[in-house]
């Protein structure tokens, strides 16, 4: 304590970021509890009871929740095929595969509800191009949830990929010397080691199913309710915010107490195999048949993957999607003369939030690991706490919150960047945190050793040392904040318009190509954005910037 | 005197408990000479670095006062006192090359570019880094990764030079050399030191005196001889190498020394740090190299007549254990040159004797 209050200039950066999460993250859910349970000034049950008695609302929490839980396992036993294959088998496309499980990550998430329909749809390519099958159901949940597990399986990848190859092969040479058949050891030694990952996978991607937007709205239908979705139309389509509210206050519960139970209890269980030297060891856990079993389901799940990719360009160079297929570059110059003003808001708003959003992150997480302050821990949590609030409950939260003197921002770009920076500062913190565990504090106590004050020591010597996970956060909130949607449509207005948003009004009104067309250019300025700044840092860090950058 | 310590004392809140607390430090008092090596001493937990980090001020005693160069520097940061450290870890910054590593703390006085070039290219020659001036700290190995935080730290000619078990994460062999470059630098810039580790050996090789710590405490101050010939208890005994300890009975005192007796009947004189009074049961430390051991039939005097139990050839030297009548504790004695010593086999009689020099008396425990 005492070192603070000698620190003014710390003081000050403690007292601005305390103030500005309590605003901008805790305020906006405030109101949306608040708006359910005080609807007309008084404390009233009355909403949260129509809600319940509501067969159709009881419904989508039904579903939501189903869905999330499907998604789940299926995208979880997805991402376990994959990352086993990779990490344990000697399968041929290794790099190829890795790809394709990245690129549902970098791309807006309703391109694999978008595609569905280019497929599967009414003039779906398959069901009718292909097929001539009349009055195909793709709508609802059967479409839905391979929307679903196609979007969130690369985050189960990314995880339990971490997991599996922290896991030291020399266990299972270990257990197979033991006697082991390769089987038993599978099921008696990697799996058991697996599982706190594959649980912690599990609840993350349920919390994100829970909380997806862009899938439901355009996959889901009416059918099949969705809880998220029917937030979002109460507010913008019956204008009944206390309903809406009270929805989102129904969808902020499971998802916040889920996404704590991952972060602070599931991921504590890891395992951690201490090694001291690298161990050397070629995997022997797959038998020659299984490894090609393995290599077959990685190339049939890399071929779906292509092929919803595939259908997205082709869709956004035809003519009329089912009926006439020819190409065209219509809808291209739809999108560069029309629809232009979203494409430069959307680079405006992303490009200006995203290095906020990361140079905060990094000082939040500075504080975090670094500094002993009183409130720290509210730091911690509430800055982390906009990673578990779905989008569209952030999105409701900001409509309440800002809509009313003195903090009126509705339809204003300051609105849209301060949700951007608020939702994706915990990027930043999480790969600032990861970097600072791994430099020893004793590093910058060299540097105040040798008379450096707290100013000097951060600039010369902690930021520089932070930079490439500064700009791996950056990339990583740069895609998000493109490809961001259930809060953004919220916020959008006549002057401030953003592409996902207008890819969703162009599904919504059937033209699938101007929806494809934007898609295409959205995904090319995200992969344009990620080699400019690797290649940026690789000049600068040499081979290490390349490496740094691994998503 | 460089630094000062009065009655320093820390205490932490206890990592598990938070309504415990953990005194890592209780009481210490410490004077440093000018250009002199103090090296702290202690097992791990000892609270021999919280010394070290409240003398840098990384840690803020509970208690007490810290001086420096005859100023109290209770409530200077790090930053503006004049030590430097060298870490266990070297803590040398991996975005800079050594030059730059070196140069920072002049960097930070606002020294001119060429000046600290000249002063980090001097440094660097003494400190057998030539050719390392645009390196990267990944490309150094383990030395001279050690010399660049040695340099970075020396080249500000602090009042206090600090090392924090500056060559645990060296190898056997560099670490028997680096602590004779050490010393021999510290000697040649005449730098006030304190000097951490746990590596006895480490500590004899670099120290004018040793401050011996167990539990917060310091249990001995002196010079590296004091500390192994005449240790003050039976914990310093003990920590420091291999020791005999015979229990006996002081029955005379005779000015400075006291004439102990054992069990077996014989007699000794001894010297103690103590004031022993007749009567009292003592133990004597013998260092096992201290021993010398004898046929039984020869004319010599001797003290205690013994059985091997235990031998071990090592080429340089053989250790036996011996059995004693009427001792508890078996006799470790170490034969240096042994082919002219000549070998005992096991279970042969043996007679033992130590010149009353190498024997130091300290109270029993009890």
């Amino acid at each position: 304590m005492r070192l603070i209050s000698a620190d003014p200039l710390l003081l000050i950066v403690i007292v601005l970021i305390l103030a500005s999460l309590i605003v901008f993250i805790l305020y906006p859910l405030f109101r949306v509890i608040v708006m359910s349970v005080f609807p007309e000034g008084r404390f009233s049950l009355s909403v949260l009871g129509e809600v319940i008695a509501s067969w159709y609302l009881r419904r989508a929490f039904l579903n939501s929740v189903m869905m999330g839980a499907l998604t789940a396992v299926f995208g979880v036993i997805v991402g376990f095929l994959f990352a086993f294959s990779l990490s344990r088998a000697d399968i041929p496309l290794k790099k190829f595969f890795h790809i394709i499980a990245i690129i549902p990550i970098i791309s807006p998430p309703f391109i694999g509800a978008l595609s569905i329909i280019m497929l599967f749809g009414n003039n779906g390519l398959i069901t009718w191009t292909l097929l001539r099958i009349k009055n195909f159901q793709i709508y609802g949940f059967r479409g839905l949830l391979i929307a679903q597990v196609v979007t969130f399986f690369p985050v189960a990848y990314i995880t339990l990929k971490g997991v599996l190859e922290s896991i030291s092969p020399t266990l299972e040479d270990a257990a197979l010397d033991l006697g082991g058949s390769r089987w038993k050891v599978f099921r008696r030694v990697t799996l058991p080691l697996a599982i706190p990952g594959i649980a912690s996978a599990m609840l993350v991607l349920f919390v994100e199913t829970l909380a997806d937007f862009g899938n439901p709205l355009i996959l889901a239908g009416s059918q099949f309710p969705i809880l998220s979705v029917q937030a979002y139309l109460q507010i913008t389509g019956m204008y009944d915010l206390p309903k809406g509210s009270a929805l989102a206050l129904v969808l902020l519960v499971p998802s916040v107490s889920v996404f704590f139970l991952q972060k602070y209890w599931v991921s504590r269980k890891q395992y951690v195999t201490v090694t001291g030297k690298p161990t050397q060891s070629s995997p022997k856990i797959v038998s020659p048949a299984v490894k090609w079993l393995l290599f077959a389901s990685c190339l049939f799940i890399a071929a779906f993957i292509l092929l919803i990719y595939a259908t997205i360009l082709w869709g956004a160079f035809a003519r009329v999607w089912g009926s006439d297929n020819s190409l065209t570059l219509q809808h291209f110059s739809y999108v560069f003369g029309v629809g232009f003003k979203a494409v430069k808001d959307t680079l405006i708003v992303a490009g200006l939030s995203t290095p906020l959003a990361g140079i905060l992150g990094m000082i939040i997480a500075f504080l975090v690991v670094r500094k002993q302050f009183p409130g720290k821990r509210f730091m911690e949590l509430s800055s982390m706490l906009s990673f578990a609030v779905p989008g569209t409950v952030i999105g409701i939260g900001y409509v309440l919150a800002f809509n009313s003197r003195p903090l009126l921002l509705t339809g204003t770009l300051l609105i849209l960047l301060l949700n951007f920076i608020f939702r994706y500062i915990p990027v930043g913190i999480q790969s600032g945190v990861a970097i600072l565990r791994q430099v020893d504090a004793s590093i910058e106590e060299a540097a105040i050793d040798l008379g450096a004050n707290a100013n000097q020591t951060f600039r010369k010597v902690t930021l520089p040392l932070m930079v490439p996970a500064f700009f791996s956060g950056l990339i990583y909130s740069f895609v998000r904040a493109m490809t961001a949607i259930s809060a953004a449509i919220f916020l959008v207005s006549s002057s401030w318009h953003l592409m996902t948003v207008q890819i969703m009004s162009q599904v919504e009104s059937g033209r699938l190509g101007a929806a494809a067309a934007f898609s295409v250019i959205l995904v090319g300025i995200i992969l344009a954005a990620i080699l400019v700044i690797r290649s940026a840092l690789s000049l600068r860090y040499g081979r290490l910037g390349g490496t740094m950058l691994k998503i | 005197m460089s630094v000062r310590l009065v009655n320093i004392s820390k205490i932490f809140p206890s990592p598990d408990h938070p309504r415990k607390q953990v005194v890592a430090v209780k009481g210490v008092e410490l004077e440093v000479n000018d250009g002199e090596m103090v090296t702290l001493l202690g097992p791990s937990g000892c609270g021999k670095t919280t010394t070290l980090r409240i003398i840098s001020g990384f840690e803020i005693p509970t208690t007490g006062d810290v001086w420096i160069e005859g100023k109290k520097v209770n409530d200077l940061p790090p930053n503006r006192r004049d030590t430097s450290m060298v870490f266990q870890s070297y803590a040398i910054f991996p975005h800079l090359s050594v030059a730059q590593n070196i140069g920072f703390g002049l960097e930070l006085k606002g020294w001119k570019a060429a000046r600290i070039r000249e002063e980090v290219e001097r440094i660097m020659e003494v400190m057998n880094l030539r050719d390392m001036y645009h390196r990267r700290p990944d490309q150094l190995s383990g030395g001279q990764q050690q010399r660049v935080a040695l340099a970075r730290a020396i080249i500000n000619k602090p009042s206090v030079l600090l090392f924090d078990e500056p060559l645990s994460n060296l190898d056997a062999k560099l670490r028997e050399q680096m602590r004779i470059e050490i010393r021999r630098i510290q000697q040649t810039f005449k730098i006030t030191s304190v000097y951490v580790t746990h590596d006895q050996a480490e500590a004899m090789t670099v120290s004018d005196r040793i401050v011996v710590m167990n539990d917060g405490e310091v249990m001995q101050i002196g010079t590296p001889f004091e500390i192994y010939s005449r240790p003050a208890n039976l914990f310093v005994a003990d920590f420091i190498g291999k020791v005999n300890l015979i229990e006996g009975r002081v029955t005379d005192i005779k000015g400075k020394a006291f004439v102990v007796e054992y069990k077996t009947g014989h007699k000794v004189i001894a010297s103690s740090t103590d004031a022993l009074t007749k009567g009292q049961k003592v133990l004597t430390v013998v260092r096992p190299e201290s021993l010398c051991l004898a046929q039984p039939n020869t004319s010599r005097s001797l003290l205690l007549l013994g059985k091997v139990v235990k031998m071990v050839y090592l080429g340089p030297t053989v250790e036996y254990e011996l059995a004693v009548d009427g001792l508890k504790r078996t006799i470790a004695a170490v034969v240096a040159n042994p082919i002219e010593a000549g070998f005992f086999d096991i279970g042969e009689e043996v007679a033992l004797d130590f010149h009353p020099q190498a024997a130091h008396l300290i109270p029993a425990e009890g």
